[in-house]
């Protein structure tokens, strides 16, 4: 079977330095696959290049929807990339501060509607059953990640671990093949980190998911991943199943082997 | 110095409601007149302004040729009705005709300046877009001038006057009446947009977190033209509105317009609809009652007084969040 996402030799040039060095990562449907690596190694400009945010010097990004054909990424916006079937979320919180729960999540099911200003304006029969359909499916997204209780919640009242939830779920409302985490666990504590654990194995059982995680907390990364690939100063080093990674001297290298940098 | 500034503040509070207070015992119907006028000059101000702010809350640029899209709009609406009207239709029919051609034709130009002028500098530091702003209204100004005339051409008033309202035409005129119906109208739709519909989400979203915006699938670029566009068809409503009012326009009405809807925008905070709407009333009713007490030669020295003491004691606007960002 093909690999749902398959980059080549990506690279990412800025001005002289060299974020992303030739990296290849194939992720395979049904995957939880983890990207580690010290601090600045290239992990989050990975993510912006996949995901439109940033245009790649060179290299392809491919990806193959389950029961779909292969298409390349090459210079679609973000916009493109997310109705294409791949939603992120970022290290901070940036959830929609002003707006409810509920509101958050119906901007994600956005991409997925056809109406425009003019059925906006006059409020147009299709336009009005698109719109019940989009709160009810947001409401259903909700209930699934379990924040029905602060459906109508100012996003920024939230408690901490909640509004992380909440980022996931509206990404989850842009209907996805593919969900790219970047550090999801990160501020939580041990309880939240937990739920979170038990999410994400929900969310690839039962959504039929894959996804893609950049995480400090190795604990969560070992006992998750499927497949772990490590990346160091832009170059990846390893990748393999969490015991391989675990065991390899150029990952403890890059991990131990600097004492000015932590994990 | 706080206790210094309050007790300025109540003394001048006290002397100026004293004053009032007596004024309007000796002469409420002229009081009444002098509140209904500025309410009026307020509703357009406001009809222009919420181009401005939401357009600031976009993309945090002062559209400076927003003030010739109102001028534009009035100028369209002019042209059909003498068309029309040499064709002898019905006035109900040519001041529907002529709305529709104005917010269509301002919505155009609105739309198409965005993407000449303003698209192509996205992402250039901000100053570069305001001079484009400003070299794009001076450019449509001298446009309507050389394509039209720099005369002032007479206005004919597609309201009509209201045979119910006779009795009370001494203190507000019907068409004041119908400026001061229609903005609320527009202001109740417009509030529907933004709260409610799934297009109103995407334009705060955008303004809000642009990036995130795109990445959930929004097409930033669309929710910018659309803002574009509704901002242009307010301003084109507000532009008939005054024309009817004034009776006369000519090329340049836009500039004055469009800098005293920037002041109201600015005194209820730049970036914010209600603000907006709030800081054109108070605006509208203070220079009403200024012209009305005091020098009616000084109006305009006194809006841009109130724009400097703003952006001195508080930046932000009235409704405006604090916060330190550089400009």
């Amino acid at each position: 079977m093909e690999p749902i996402l398959n980059v080549e030799n990506l690279t990412m040039i800025f001005g002289g330095l060299k974020a992303l060095n030739n990296v290849n990562i194939t992720i395979e449907q049904g995957q939880i696959a983890a990207l580690i690596g010290p601090n600045g190694a290239g992990k989050t400009t990975f993510f912006n290049c996949i995901t439109g945010i940033y245009e790649p010097t060179t290299g392809d990004v491919t990806i193959t929807p389950p029961g779909k054909s292969s298409q390349s990424l090459k210079g679609l916006k973000p916009n493109q990339v997310t109705q294409k079937g791949l939603a992120r979320t970022f290290q901070n919180i940036r959830l929609f501060q002003g707006m409810t729960v509920l509101e958050n999540v119906m901007i994600g099911r956005h991409c997925r509607m056809k109406a425009g200003i003019f059925g906006a304006l006059f409020h147009t029969h299709a336009q009005k059953n698109e719109e019940k359909k989009a709160i009810y499916d947001s409401y259903e997204i909700l209930e699934k990640i379990g924040l029905e209780q602060y459906v109508n919640e100012m996003a920024k009242n939230l408690p901490y671990g909640a509004q992380r939830r909440l980022e996931i779920a509206r990404a989850l409302a842009t209907d996805p093949f593919l969900l790219l985490l970047d550090e999801p666990a990160a501020g939580m504590n041990p309880q939240e980190t937990k739920e979170l654990d038990d999410l994400i194995i929900w969310l690839r059982d039962n959504e039929n998911l894959s996804i893609l995680l950049i995480e400090h907390d190795m604990k969560l990364v070992m006992s998750l991943s499927d497949k772990i690939h490590v990346v160091d100063y832009g170059k990846k080093i390893a990748q393999g199943n969490p015991e391989e990674v675990k065991s390899n001297p150029e990952v403890i290298k890059a991990y131990l082997g600097d004492e000015s940098e932590d994990a | 110095m706080r206790w210094i500034n309050i007790t300025l503040g109540l003394i001048f509070t006290g002397v100026l409601g004293f004053w009032g207070t007596r004024e309007v015992i000796s002469d409420p119907v002229y009081f009444l007149e002098l509140l209904l006028g500025g309410i009026t000059r307020g509703s357009i101000y406001a009809l222009i302004a919420l181009g401005y702010t939401m357009v600031y809350g976009i993309i945090q640029l002062i559209n400076f040729a927003h003030g010739e899209i109102y001028m534009i709009g009035a100028m369209t609406a002019l042209i059909v009705a003498s068309v029309m009207g040499l064709w002898g239709w019905n006035s109900a029919v040519i001041a529907i005709l002529a709305v529709v051609f104005a917010i269509v034709y301002s919505c155009a130009y609105g739309f198409t300046v965005e993407k000449i002028a303003y698209k192509p500098l996205r992402n250039a530091p901000r100053l570069s877009a305001l001079i484009s702003a400003i070299g794009m209204s001076l450019f449509l100004q001298n446009y309507v001038m050389l394509a039209q005339t720099p005369e002032f051409l007479p206005f004919k008033s597609l309201i009509p006057d209201f045979l119910f309202w006779e009795p009370y035409a001494h203190i507000i005129t019907s068409v004041e009446l119908s400026i001061i119906i229609v903005t609320i109208i527009v202001m109740i739709l417009l509030g529907i947009l933004i709260k409610f519909t799934t297009i109103g989400k995407a334009m705060r979203a955008t303004a809000q977190d642009k990036v995130m915006a795109a990445l959930l699938g929004i097409n930033v670029n669309q929710v910018i033209s659309t803002t574009f566009v509704v901002g242009s068809a307010t301003a084109a409503i507000g532009g008939v509105l005054i024309a009817c009012h004034v009776g006369q326009i000519n090329f340049f009405i836009g500039f004055l317009a469009g800098l005293k809807a920037f002041i109201a925008a600015v005194l209820g905070g730049i970036g914010s609809v209600p603000g907006a709407v709030l800081g054109s009333l108070v605006l509208g009713i203070s220079e009403s009652f200024f012209t009305g007490y005091f020098w009616s030669e000084y109006e305009d020295v006194f809006a841009f007084s109130i724009l400097v003491i703003i952006l001195i004691f508080r930046p932000s606007g009235i409704l405006g969040k604090h916060e330190t960002q550089k400009v």
